[in-house]
This record gives C-alpha cells, sequence and structure tokens, in this order.
C-alpha cells in the first residue's frame, strides 16, 4: 500500500530526526501523518461522511418539525416566529464555517497541509449557501415583522459582508490555475475575512439594530421557552453535521481533482 | 517545530493581529455612523442631526397612540427610561406596531419637536415564549421601561 509505505518513511525520518525518546511525540506524528496521506484521507473520508450524513439529516429533520409543527406560537409574533427553526442553524453556520476555513487556512499558510488547503477550498461554497439560507430566511422574517425586506444596520451589513467573502474565496480559487497558490490565496482571505465574524456576532450589542439581541447564547434568564429551544438546538447540531458531511464531500472532490494525474487516483478508478 | 514554519506563523499572527487592530480602530472611529438608531433620550439631549433625516428608536408610550378618523396619520410618543418625542406618522403600521412596542422610526424633526415619521418599522425583541408563558410572566413582575434590545452597549 502506498500509504502505509509513506506513513512508515516519514516515522523513519523521524526517529532519525529525534531518537527515540520522543516517541509518544512520534506516535500522534504518525497520526497526523497517516491522516495528511491523501490515499489514506479519501479511503477514510466516505465512512465518516456517512457516519455524520444520516444523524444529521435525522436530527435536522426532527428539529425542524419539532419548530414547525410542535413548538407553541410565539405570543407576539404568531407563527411567523418559526421561520427561525432554519434561520438560526444557518446563520450559526455561517459563522462556524467561515471560522473553521480560517483556522484550516493559518494551518495551510504555516504548515502547508494539504489537507488543511482542501478543507478551505471546499468548505467555501458549503458556508456561502448556509449564508445566503441565513440572509433570504431573515429577510422573508423581516418583512411581516418589522415591516421592511432589508436595512442597512450593523448585523445584516456585517452578514452580506461576510456572504461577500465566501463568494471571495470561492472567485479566488476559481481564478488562479495553479492549485498550490489558489488555495494559498484562498487560505490568506480566510484569516482576513475573519475579522468579521465577531463582528457579526457582537454587531447587535455594540450599535443600535433593528436585528434583535442574542436569544440562545445570553447568559441569566432563558429568553426562549424550553419547548421552543428544545427543536432549535437539535435542528442546530442537525445543520451542524450536515456541514461536515457536505464539506467532508466536496474535500473528496477537490481532492480527487487536485490529484487527478498521481498514481493513487489512477488506480482509485482503475479498480472500480 | 522549524525556523521556516515559526516565521510564517508569526507573519500570519502579525497580519491578524495588526488587521485586527486597524478594524477596531476604525470601527470605534466611526461607531456613530454604525448606529441604527438615536434613543429618545439623546435626541432631547440634543445629540442628534436637526436638519437631516435619521432614525429613532423607543418603545411606543401606552395610551399616546392617537389615529384620525379620516385619514392614515397616526400620532404617539416614543420613549426610553429619561426622555420622549411625539411622533407622527401617515400610512400603514407593520403588524408588530403596538402601545409598549420596540419601533423604529425614520423622518425628521420639525420646527417643534415633533417627529415626522414616513416609514416605521418594529423591531421585536430576543424573547420568545408562548401565549400563556407570556401572560404568567405579566403577572409575576412588572415591565421594566425599556426592554434589553432598545438598549445598545456604549
Amino acid at each position: 500500500m502506498v500509504e502505509t509505505h509513506y506513513a512508515s518513511t516519514q516515522f523513519t525520518i523521524y526517529l532519525q530526526r529525534n531518537g527515540v525518546g520522543v516517541l509518544a511525540k512520534s506516535a500522534f506524528m504518525l497520526w497526523l501523518h497517516r491522516f495528511g496521506s491523501l490515499p489514506y484521507f479519501y479511503r477514510v473520508s466516505r465512512p465518516i461522511a456517512l457516519a455524520l450524513a444520516v444523524p444529521g439529516v435525522l436530527l435536522a429533520a426532527y428539529g425542524v418539525y419539532g419548530g414547525l409543527v410542535n413548538a407553541p406560537v410565539d405570543y407576539q409574533q404568531g407563527d411567523a416566529f418559526r421561520i427561525l427553526y432554519i434561520h438560526v442553524p444557518s446563520a450559526w453556520l455561517s459563522l462556524f464555517g467561515y471560522t473553521s476555513m480560517a483556522i484550516a487556512g493559518a494551518v495551510a499558510l504555516v504548515w502547508r497541509l494539504k489537507l488543511a488547503e482542501i478543507f478551505v477550498v471546499a468548505a467555501a461554497p458549503v458556508g456561502a449557501s448556509f449564508t445566503f439560507l441565513a440572509l433570504v430566511t431573515g429577510s422573508i422574517w423581516g418583512k411581516p415583522m418589522w415591516g421592511t425586506w432589508w436595512v442597512w444596520d450593523a448585523r445584516l451589513t456585517s452578514e452580506l459582508i461576510l456572504l461577500f467573502l465566501y463568494l471571495g474565496v470561492i472567485a479566488l480559487h476559481n481564478a488562479i490555475e495553479s492549485p498550490r497558490s489558489a488555495a494559498r490565496a484562498c487560505a490568506l482571505l480566510s484569516v482576513v475575512g475573519v475579522i468579521n465574524v465577531p463582528i457579526i456576532h457582537f454587531s447587535v450589542e455594540w450599535w443600535n439594530t433593528l436585528h434583535q439581541g442574542p436569544t440562545v447564547t445570553r447568559f441569566g434568564r432563558p429568553a426562549m421557552e424550553m419547548a421552543m429551544l428544545w427543536p432549535l438546538l437539535c435542528a442546530a447540531l442537525g445543520f451542524t453535521l450536515m456541514f461536515g458531511w457536505l464539506t467532508l464531500w466536496n474535500m473528496r472532490v477537490q481532492l480527487l481533482r487536485r490529484e487527478r494525474r498521481s498514481r493513487w487516483v489512477k488506480k482509485v478508478f482503475s479498480d472500480a | 517545530m522549524t525556523r521556516t514554519r515559526r516565521r510564517r506563523l508569526m507573519l500570519v499572527g502579525g497580519l491578524f493581529v495588526g488587521l485586527a487592530a486597524a478594524t477596531a480602530l476604525a470601527l470605534t472611529a466611526f461607531s456613530e455612523n454604525i448606529l441604527y438608531f438615536y434613543q429618545p433620550s439623546e435626541i432631547v439631549g440634543g445629540q442628534a442631526p436637526t436638519h437631516t433625516r435619521f432614525r429613532i428608536g423607543g418603545l411606543v408610550e401606552t395610551g399616546s397612540v392617537e389615529r384620525n378618523n379620516d385619514d392614515l396619520l397616526v400620532r404617539f410618543t416614543l420613549a426610553d427610561c429619561e426622555a420622549s418625542v411625539p411622533v407622527q406618522f401617515r400610512g400603514t403600521l407593520p403588524d408588530l406596531f403596538r402601545e409598549g412596542q420596540g419601533i423604529v422610526a425614520y423622518g425628521q424633526l420639525n420646527e417643534s419637536g415633533q417627529f415626522v415619521a414616513d416609514e416605521v418599522l418594529a423591531k421585536h425583541d430576543e424573547n420568545y415564549m408562548s401565549p400563556d408563558v407570556a401572560e404568567a410572566m405579566k403577572d409575576a413582575s412588572g415591565t421594566s421601561c425599556m426592554p434589553s434590545n432598545m438598549q445598545a452597549q456604549r
């Protein structure tokens, strides 16, 4: 096997460099190198993705159904508040996705880890989709509740900038021909753009905005009844697992595309 | 960690810290412009612009809403904990408009200190509950003069 050979070579080099005294550390490094090995990742990512997909879809469906059907109506907003069961998980993932891209981007820039580069590229369209969903559902909510589809307050504007950052990463990746330079540019934009994430989160506290303040992450008195909160948490967890699934799957696609000339990819397809 | 990696880590970290500092400074400098609305006490205190259009956000004072019978003119006062400003508006109000509700109105102050609005948006708060829980909470505690969603921390 190519990857076993790769890993054992790495291990030997490591021992030669550092001696046997750092065996515990090198065991971790071995695992890291093994997981960093692309054919190994390609092989194990498939069952991992499926293991995320099944509970993710089930939890999301349970949460959304519970929110849309079972949760009680809101005392002021009536049934219209139910759109938050899509809106809040999407908005959460728009922030989570970009933060994870920034962390992977920093790893890619410093350690030149190929998988981290691929993660940045693969997560961008998934995160962009959730951001788009958050903006659209928010707008549909805003029209009956606020009386307008859109306002340029700090929360909405910074979230729109986040969508443009995602689109920027996607566009950069498509614009640069060399995959390595493209990935490095995307990683850099992710790291730089992550400054927007705390701005989005705290915008409703730092400035007067039309958007209301945080409900779930607020300390002290719970701002939401348990019967309403529970489906929301399920939906958020389910959406997060789905984010992992979709991103991992896209990583596999990007990986094959990038390594299409390598021997192991050719072997994958000749075996199939 | 090799020397090149440490150098790259410093570079990425330095870039991030520098940009974060620059952003923080810029946002602090422009803080006034990012404010979506002024509160009634700020307007009474003279902090709001007098000759341009701006937004005012506050609670519709209970018992202050007056409607005309023959057209869509509505008068009410918007208040925060310290001050209140009379507002007039001609048009359709959003569903959530009611006494005690947070409202953001867009318009201009006239000579007599009345705020003439041409757009009224409702601001809902971060509390979600069913009608019976809301009813139970009303018995337990009196409402504060200003829900937390109308107070920006500055």
